[in-house]
Order: C-alpha cells, then structure tokens, then sequence
C-alpha cells in the first residue's frame, strides 16, 4: 500500500492544500451596508479580497412585465417605487418619453413644477446618502442631521403632490390638474398651494446650512480623509468603459451631466455649474454629492423666481392611446442616467418598457474595483458608489 | 476642502464643536402619539366614499393598478319623474371595498371618478392586527368622509 | 465605634462592598449618560418613558431584560473557558479600583507599587477577550478575538509608557503618593502657594498619549474595528447572550470609568483641588474626583458620537508608528527635566 505513485498521490495532495489560503465569505443577502438584498460572493486572502461576484436578483419585482398590461396612467403610479429613495426622478423620463411619443407638449408652467420636484428629490436622495455613508465609516452623528433636514424637504413635497415618497403627480402633458373628474373636484386645481414660495425659501436656507454642518462634521474630518482618499480610485476611461453615470462618472474627471449636454423640461432656461472632480477616489464622490446639493439649491430658487403662471395639463384625450413607435427618453436622476425605453403598437398600453436603470450600470464596477481591497475598504466602496437594490434589480 | 491632513487636525474639533452645539437645543422630536404631526390637507391618507354620487361605473375598479376595489351593484326600477312616463332604472351600490393591504396610495380612482363619489383625507391611524380587517367595507368607506379637508388656497 | 471601624475584616467587607458599589453604579449611570448624551448630540431625545420623564431607568431596564435571557452555549464550546471569560474581563476591571484613591485614606489599599499593580492587572482582560474569542467555536469570533487582542496589546506599549514619564517626575509609585507629589506648591504669586496638576506641569504629550491610548483599550470609536466590522459580526462577543453579555457590557462601561480614574488621578490632580483645608479631604475629594471623572467620561462618550472609526491598519500604525516613539520621547523629555530642574 505504500507504492510510490501512492506516496507521490499524498504528497501532492498535501502540497495542493496548503497553496489554497483562500476563504469564501458569503456577504449575504441581509447585511447592513449593502443598501439592500445584495449578495457579494468574496475570495479573501487573509484581509485582501481576490474576487468579487455580485449576485443580485433577490427584489426583482418585474416592472417591465407588469408594465406590458398596465396604462400609461397606471405605470406612472408604479414607477415611483423603482429608486424609492428619489421618487419623482423615476416618474420624468417616462413621461417625457410618453408625451414625445404622442407629440404632446407639456405647458410651461408645468415644465417648471416638474423641474422643482426633481431638483427636490435630487437634493433628497442626495441627503439619504450624506446619512448612510459616514455611518458605514463609522460615523454615527450625520445620520441624524442629514434625515432631520431632510424632513423638510419632503413635506414640501407632500404639500403639493400628497405622498413624500411617491408623489405620482406627473401626467401625460404635464402634472395633475385637479382633485378628480367630477364636476366639483375638477374646479379643485392642484397647483401650489399657498406659502410654497416662502416655505420652500426657507427650507432653502436649511439646507445650505445642514451643506456646512456636514461640511465640518465630515468632509474636513481627517479621519474619514484618512479611510476615503486615494480608495477606489476609478480612472475616467475605466468609468465611461463600465457605463457608469451620474456623480460617479463626474467624480472621476469627466464632466458629463445631462442636464447641460441633453437638456430637457427648461434646464437650459436656469444657471448652475456642474460639479465635478478629479481623483475619482471616494472622497470624490462624497464630495461631488455634496456640491450638487447646493447646485440644486441653486436651481429651486431661480426656479421659484422664475416660475410663469398658466395651465398644469395640455388638453388630452381621456383614453390614451399612444401611436405606433418607439422612443428612448433619458433624466439625469441624482443616481445618474435613468432611460426608459418604450414601444408602443398604438393601444393604451405599451408593448414594451425598457428600463435603464443607473445602479445596474454602476454596480456592473464592483468585481473590477474590488480586487485588492481591504475588507473595510470594500464597505466603504460599495457606499461611495450609492446604489440602491431596488434600482438594480427593478 | 483640501485632501491633505494638517497636523493640529482643525476638522476633528469642528466636528466635536458642531456637536456640542447641537447638543444644547431643543431636539426637534414630536412625541407620538401624545402629541400629533397634523399632515398637509393633500396628503394621502385614506380614501372615503360620498355613496350617494356613486353611480357604478366601475371606472375606478378598472383603473386601480392593483384592482383592489370590489364593486357589485344592480339596477333599481324607480317610478317616472311625471306620470305617464316609462320607468326609469338607477343602479345602486350593493357592496363597494377597498382593501388597503393592497392599494398603493396611488390616487388613479379618485382621479377617474367622474360623479365625485371617492375623496382623499389625510388620516393615517386605521392599522389592524389581522390583514383582512384592512378591507374596508362601504359603511366605514362613509365614515371617513366626514374627515375629508378643505383644498388648500392656492398661491397667487 | 471608631475601634470598631479600624478593625481589619471590618474595613476590608466594607471596602469591597464600596468598591462594588461604586463601580457597578457607576457603569449605570454612565451607560445612561452615553445614552442621553449622544441622543442629544444627534437632535433627538433619547429613553423616555422608562422610569418617569427623563428614562432613568432604561440601564435597569436593558439589565433586568439581559438577566432574563436563556443560559445558551454553543455546540462544540468549550464550556468551562466560555463561562468564566466574562468573569476574567469583570475581575480585572474592578481590581483597577483597588489603588485608586478617592481620598487620603479613601483607597482600597495603598499599595507603593500602586501604578505598575494597575498596569498589570488591567492588562489581565487582554486574556478574558482571547479566552471569549476562542471558546466560541465559531471562525468569526477567533478571528474577531485575534484582532481584538492585537489592538489591545498593540496599544498597552503607549499606556505603560505614558504612566511611566509620571511616576519618573512623581518618584512614586504609589497613586497616593502622586496626587501628594502634584499637589506640591510649585510657586507662589504673593505668598499664595499654587499647586499645578501635571498636566499643566508638563505631561500633556503624556496625558494625550493616555487618552487615545485608553480609548483604544476600551474599544471604542475610533478603534471600535473589532467589534463593528469583524467579519460582519460582533467579533468575540457574537455567541454571547444574557448574563455573560452583560458581564462584559458593564466591563466596558466600568473600565472607562476606571481608566478615567486613573487619568484624573496621574494627570489631573486625583482628589486634591486648590483651596480645600486638610482636614476636609476625606468628604471633599471623592466629589473632586467624581467631577475630574465625569469631564473625562464625558469627553470619550463626545468623541464617540463624533469621528468614524479607523481601519485595522491605519490603528496600528498609528500606535506603532507614532504613539511609542513619542511616549518614549515624553519620557526622555521628563527624565532630562527631572534632573535639570
């Protein structure tokens, strides 16, 4: 029992498990600081990970096959709940994209609501991740400041559109005019109710100040310097390859915003700068977000300067009933580039909805950004990339 | 901000300062439910049933994207308005739910609903222990009308 | 009656009872202080109804609820190191109070070795975390454990160096002798003698190093990387529930009391404050010292509720890199005073 082919056997058996030092680690489903039910299936080398690969799936909901037996009407409800931390962003695309279809143009009055509920869902997913990401680093204390401020933000939503998270107020040519359709309700307009101007200067205010609170808690703290400079370093040409968009693309050195290059609802009629960086390191991100929080102050106030006054909905039939074609409409959501692509045969509901949505795209960096990492620097990198499961898996 | 670390670290007291300072006001807490949050008179709440407007169209039941509402009417003979005339018919509501367990606060009935029968109120406050008490049945739909607010005024 | 009090056994029951009674309420109420004080430093209020308005009873409420829980052990644990690790951790944190003086005759014992007894006994709780670590039967735990036990050893070199600059510039050992030495006239303005605590008298490098390096010890933000990222988990303390968890709960919580202690009494001054007559000592220094603690233990609650946490890395380089070369320079510094002056 002892032949030398048997001795050979054993030895090479031993020697082949000693070169194996890697560990499998499940970052399961349930964890807190994946944003949601994402599962990582990591390599670990001692602390260094080898080996990435994301498993995602765990909360499709199947948008785009309920889609396929909704009304137009009936998707723009549905739709609110794909990035459900920026609800109104997800409801543009679509229905821009709907009215181009149908060659319906929304009034100007109505282009400007539009505009200031983005803005204010832009500055709210961006407070949502001012709150996770410190607290991912650590950091317990911006958590509670940035949703405290955030309170304010979305009342004002409410106030107009009736739901914080889900407004569901865009239309096909343009926002919802009035309580209902019947004969009292229909003179009830849903227009801005009155205070809206000073309530939402105010909540202006706030949020330059929560700008500079956060500024002194976290940006100018060395210790998250010390845990965000120079991780994750994502270079400009690795960014456009991996399709990423959005503040990460903006991080990394290219200064891309589609509210400049492909200006839709009246973005070119206001001013603000595109904020953009260099490194493409997490402290990039951090800080490109925070920038667009005060560009986007900047945009709400012009806006409500600005505002003209007029009807809410062009005139359209009661049955929509969109004409035979296809068109690819895309926002600049405060994740990145959100697209939707329609088809439609003519009839009330599409015959396809295709959705771009921006965390699919960004997460598709993960397996090539986090080899090599640290452990703690993987947490740190996923945050920075703000994503949301809802958005990936749709 | 720069990325460099300066040496007497001025960040790490900004933030210590920021947080003594919060410290020392008043924390912005409502403490339910001794004290209430009162919300926006548009806000989503509840959807409440004027049955008298409802003439069973059943375009709401159609258009709810869920088809959570569950209508059953039927038609009444009603004597001529003059005599001599033919009879005419009304329907009326046999049995109108609305089960909240699946509805999404999405508003498309109240929106389509073209006799004003269906009105959003802003109460929040009907959670149940058990899922089938969420279906709320015409005569507690009713009640809810009597919290249906004023419209707001409207900016100038 | 006072013959009675001076008998041995007499004093040593209550001595131990006073011990125990001051740790174990102490760590009560500095657990609500953390709770309170950080709710506040994040805009909202925080327990409240347990107990009356201000929710002074939630610690006893958190306790009474962890008393209540399941005895459980793991599968393949081993049983006998799993039940007393906690016991390790508990015993030598309060036996850190035995040399702490709250008064000139206010001490458990006034050992001439007070300072390297503390070092050495509180360095025991180094072994309870590897004993809890390894019993577990569990990967993450030993790799938690591991880690632990690598930052708390990593960070005793600055601690121990620390306090021997002060008992070079004392020239005791003993913590009663200390406060005495600190509470030496160093000049007088008009006939009025000012004594300075030695953290005005030179140790600040010192009392720095101490600080960051008690944190540390105590594993808390921002060297808390053991227990919030380990491995996803709770670190070594992942297969503890009930009364063990409790054990080391207030373990934490008593030896920040007792490191504070002991950083009041090197660097601060102990229980002697300008202005207080001889005779009062024994009434007024443990209220002085009470008060040097709650600044202390206020200001790491405040640094926890502020800064992120350090990755493993940056943790012991910094301890390796910086704080041991400069404790070693403070106590070069102080030596080289000592002799000048």
């Amino acid at each position: 029992m002892t032949s030398p082919a048997m001795i050979h056997r054993s030895e090479s058996a031993v020697s082949v498990e000693l070169q194996t030092p890697d560990m499998t680690l499940n970052i399961g489903p349930q964890h807190p600081s994946t944003h949601g039910v994402l599962r990582l299936v990591a390599k670990i080398d001692g602390e260094r990970v080898r080996d990435v690969e994301p498993v995602i799936g765990y909360m499709h909901r199947g948008y785009e096959k309920l889609s396929e037996v909704r009304t137009y009407a009936q998707i723009t409800a549905l739709v609110n709940r794909i990035d459900w931390v920026s609800g109104f962003a997800n409801e543009v695309p679509f229905i821009v994209g709907v009215e181009r279809l149908m060659g319906v143009e929304a009034p100007e009055r109505a282009q400007w609501i539009r505009l200031i509920l983005s803005e204010l869902a832009r500055i709210s997913s961006h407070l949502v991740f001012m709150s996770s990401y410190p607290l991912e680093l650590g950091a317990t204390t911006p958590l509670m400041h940035s949703l405290r401020e955030r309170e304010y933000i979305l009342e004002l939503i409410e106030e107009v559109t009736g739901g914080r998270f889900h407004p569901n107020f865009n239309r096909v040519g343009g926002v919802k005019p009035a309580y209902g359709g019947g004969s009292t309700t229909k003179k009830q307009s849903m227009d801005l109710p009155a205070g809206f101007f000073q309530r939402t200067a105010e909540a202006m205010d706030r949020m330059d100040k929560i700008c500079d609170d956060i500024d002194s808690l976290v940006t100018g703290n060395e210790l998250i310097k010390m845990r965000t400079v120079g991780v994750g370093i994502i270079p400009a040409d690795k960014a456009i390859e991996y399709g990423l968009s959005g503040p990460n693309l903006r991080a990394s050195g290219v200064a891309y915003d589609l509210r400049k290059a492909d200006p839709y609802l009246t973005y070119d009629q206001v001013e603000f700068d595109v904020a953009s960086a260099s490194d493409g390191d997490c402290y990039d991100r951090y800080v490109v977000r925070l920038e667009e929080i005060r560009q986007s102050v900047r945009i709400v106030r012009q806006a409500i300067d600005k505002i003209p006054s007029g009807p809410l909905q062009t005139k359209v039939p009661r049955v929509l009933k969109a004409p035979k074609g296809q068109v690819y409409s895309r926002a600049e959501n405060p994740k990145g580039e959100f697209g939707y692509y329609i088809v439609s045969e003519g009839g009330k509901m599409p015959y396809r909805l295709k959705i771009r949505s921006t965390s699919f795209s960004n997460l598709s960096i993960l397996p090539w950004i986090l080899q090599g990492q640290l452990v703690p620097d993987l947490v740190a990198i996923m945050g920075s990339l703000d994503f949301v499961l809802g958005d990936v898996d749709r | 901000m720069t990325k460099r670390i300066a040496f007497p670290f001025p960040g790490l007291g900004q933030g210590m300062w920021l947080t003594l300072k919060t410290m020392f006001k008043k924390a912005p807490v409502t403490m339910y439910p001794q004290e209430q949050e009162i919300p926006v008179p548009r806000a989503r709440g509840v959807i409440s049933l004027d049955v008298d407007n409802c003439t069973v169209c059943m375009l709401c039941a159609r258009e709810c994207p869920d088809w959570c509402i569950y209508i059953e009417g039927h038609k009444e003979e009603q004597p001529p308005s003059k005599p001599g005339g033919r009879p005419r018919a009304r329907a009326t509501l046999d049995r109108f739910d609305i089960d909240y367990s699946l509805c999404m606060y999405c508003g498309i009935c109240v929106e389509v609903c073209p006799f004003d029968a269906l009105h959003w109120s802003p109460e929040y406050e009907y959670s149940e222990d058990n899922v089938e008490s969420l279906l709320h049945d015409k005569d507690r739909l009713t009640e809810w009308l009597a919290t249906v607010p004023e419209p707001p005024a409207l900016e100038s | 009656m006072m013959d009675f009090l001076d008998g041995f056994w007499i004093q040593l029951i209550l001595k131990v009872v006073g011990i125990l009674l001051v740790v174990l309420t102490g760590a009560l109420v500095v657990i609500y202080a953390e709770l309170k004080i950080g709710s506040h430093m994040q805009s909202r209020i925080g327990p409240y109804y347990a107990g009356g308005r201000y929710g002074w009873a939630q610690p006893l409420a958190d306790g009474l609820k962890f008393l209540q829980k399941e005895d459980l052990a793991p599968d393949g644990a081993d049983r006998a190191v799993y039940g007393f690790a906690p016991y390790v951790v508990m015993m030598s944190t309060i036996a850190v109070f035995v040399v702490v003086p709250f008064g000139p005759d206010l001490v458990g014992s006034n050992l001439d070795i007070g300072a390297f007894y503390l070092l050495a006994i509180s360095s025991l709780s180094v072994l309870g975390i590897l004993m809890a670590g390894w019993s577990s039967a569990n990967k993450y735990s030993l790799m938690g454990g591991l880690r632990a036990a690598a930052q708390l050893i990593a960070y005793e070199l600055p601690l121990v160096l620390a306090v021997v600059a002060v008992v070079v510039q004392a020239g005791t050992m003993s913590l009663n002798g200390i406060v005495e030495a600190q509470a030496q006239p160093v000049f007088s303005i008009g006939g009025f003698d000012v004594a300075l605590p030695y953290v005005i008298q030179g140790q600040i490098l010192g009392f720095g190093i101490f600080m960051i390096a008690a944190v540390a010890e105590l594993s808390r933000i921002p060297f808390d990387m053991p227990i919030a990222e380990s491995e996803l988990t709770m670190g070594y303390l992942t297969e503890y529930s009930g009364i063990r968890f409790t054990m080391f709960f207030l373990g934490e919580y008593a030896s920040m009391i007792g490191l504070s202690a002991i950083a009041a009494t090197l660097y601060l001054g102990g229980y002697a404050a300008p202005g207080i007559p001889e005779s009062l000592g024994n009434f007024a220094g443990p209220g002085v010292l009470l008060l040097k603690i709650a600044v202390l233990v206020f200001v790491i609650i405040w640094i926890r509720w502020t800064w992120p946490r350090l990755r493993e890395d940056q943790l012991q380089r910094l301890a390796w890199t910086w704080l041991i070369p400069l404790a070693l320079l403070n106590i070069g510094l102080v030596s080289i005073f000592k002799v000048v002056f």
